[in-house]
């Protein structure tokens, strides 16, 4: 097998991120617990939640030990479901106006 | 990423010049095994179908008139008289992640050519998943027999809570139980001694598909869960 695929660092790392997955995963647990609110609410959880999906990605899957072109294959066509994410707010919005207007007449 | 123009023409640059030269120069893009980047291929795909159902339920959820269920108190566990929110949730939060350290410790091993520890780490890995499998029937039940969810409606108000947590936990909960397969297939192949003339990639990739099934569970977890 071709040696850019070999793995030689230590075990070390994958224990650290596990810990800081665990830390991170705590965390966003206690924003449920202590109840937390809101834009702060949401704020901690997309925090957390792109930290660790960040380090899933980055140490445990090596993205970050790939080419650049890897990279780019994989990270620039999830822009698509942003676009996605934008429209179908707009129209869950628009959708709940509209229930509004009928159903409570 | 420094990049030197002069060593343009360098394979091994990994800046842009490099990836310019990986995709102009005549030889193969990707310098991987093929599984490798057919299943990061599979991935990104498989990212667009949990992408699509979390956007659905984002709409949905926008959409809804009905106060929608606060999961924390619907996934509650009273445990010896004290009320403990998202509890089974969270304790799947933390096997999940441990699976996927103990697989990416699985691939390390597996390129040191030590197939005994590589063989023993994706058997724990497969084990953890398949108590949280275990896990997530329990929750299933509790929900359905002791909530009364069903996907065309529940008690707590908004009807389409519970087609959207089937779906998602559902489709989530396949890809754990195939992955759990996959992993134990593997495992068995690697301790049988099957890979150690062709190499150990297949360990690799294994271990990308189970790390993206717990990279999905992060979204889930978030979004259905905590938000």
């Amino acid at each position: 097998m071709s040696s850019t695929t070999g793995q030689e660092h230590s075990i070390g790392i994958y224990l650290k991120v596990w810990i800081l997955l665990f830390v991170l995963s705590t965390c966003s647990y206690l924003v449920d617990y202590f109840g937390a609110e809101s834009y702060l609410r949401w704020s901690l959880i997309l925090i957390f939640m792109f930290l660790k999906a960040g380090f899933i990605v980055a140490i445990f899957m090596h993205l970050s030990w790939e080419r650049l072109a890897l990279k780019y294959v994989l990270l620039l066509p999830p822009i698509a479901i942003l676009v996605l994410i934008a429209l179908m707010s707009i129209e869950g919005d628009y959708t709940n106006l509209s229930r509004h207007i009928f159903f409570e007449r | 990423m420094t990049e030197d123009i002069s060593k343009s023409s360098n394979f091994t640059d990994p800046g842009v010049s490099g990836m310019v030269g990986d995709w102009a120069s005549d030889k193969q893009t990707f310098d991987m095994p093929w599984g490798k980047l057919m299943m990061w291929i599979f991935l990104l795909s498989d990212t667009f179908i949990f992408s699509i159902f979390l956007t659905g339920y984002m709409n949905v959820r926008m959409s809804a008139t009905e106060v929608w269920p606060n999961p924390s108190e619907v996934f509650a566990l009273t445990i010896a008289g004290v009320h403990l929110p998202l509890l089974l949730i969270a304790i799947m939060t933390f096997v999940l992640i441990t699976s996927s350290g103990t697989m990416a410790m699985a691939v390390n091993f597996a390129y040191r050519g030590d197939k005994r520890t590589t063989a023993l780490l994706m058997a724990a890995t497969a084990l953890l998943g398949a108590s949280f499998v275990g896990m997530q029937a329990f929750e299933w039940t509790q929900l359905i027999v002791h909530e009364g969810v069903r996907p065309w409606g529940n008690p707590m108000g908004a009807a389409q809570f519970g087609s959207i947590f089937f779906m998602i936990t559902g489709f989530h909960g396949l890809h754990v139980s195939i992955g759990v397969l996959y992993l134990s297939i593997v495992a068995f192949k690697v301790a049988r001694g099957d890979y150690e003339e062709r190499g150990y990639a297949i360990v690799e990739i294994t271990g990308l598909y189970w790390h993206f099934v717990d990279l999905v569970w992060v979204f889930i977890f978030a979004f259905f869960y905590l938000w």
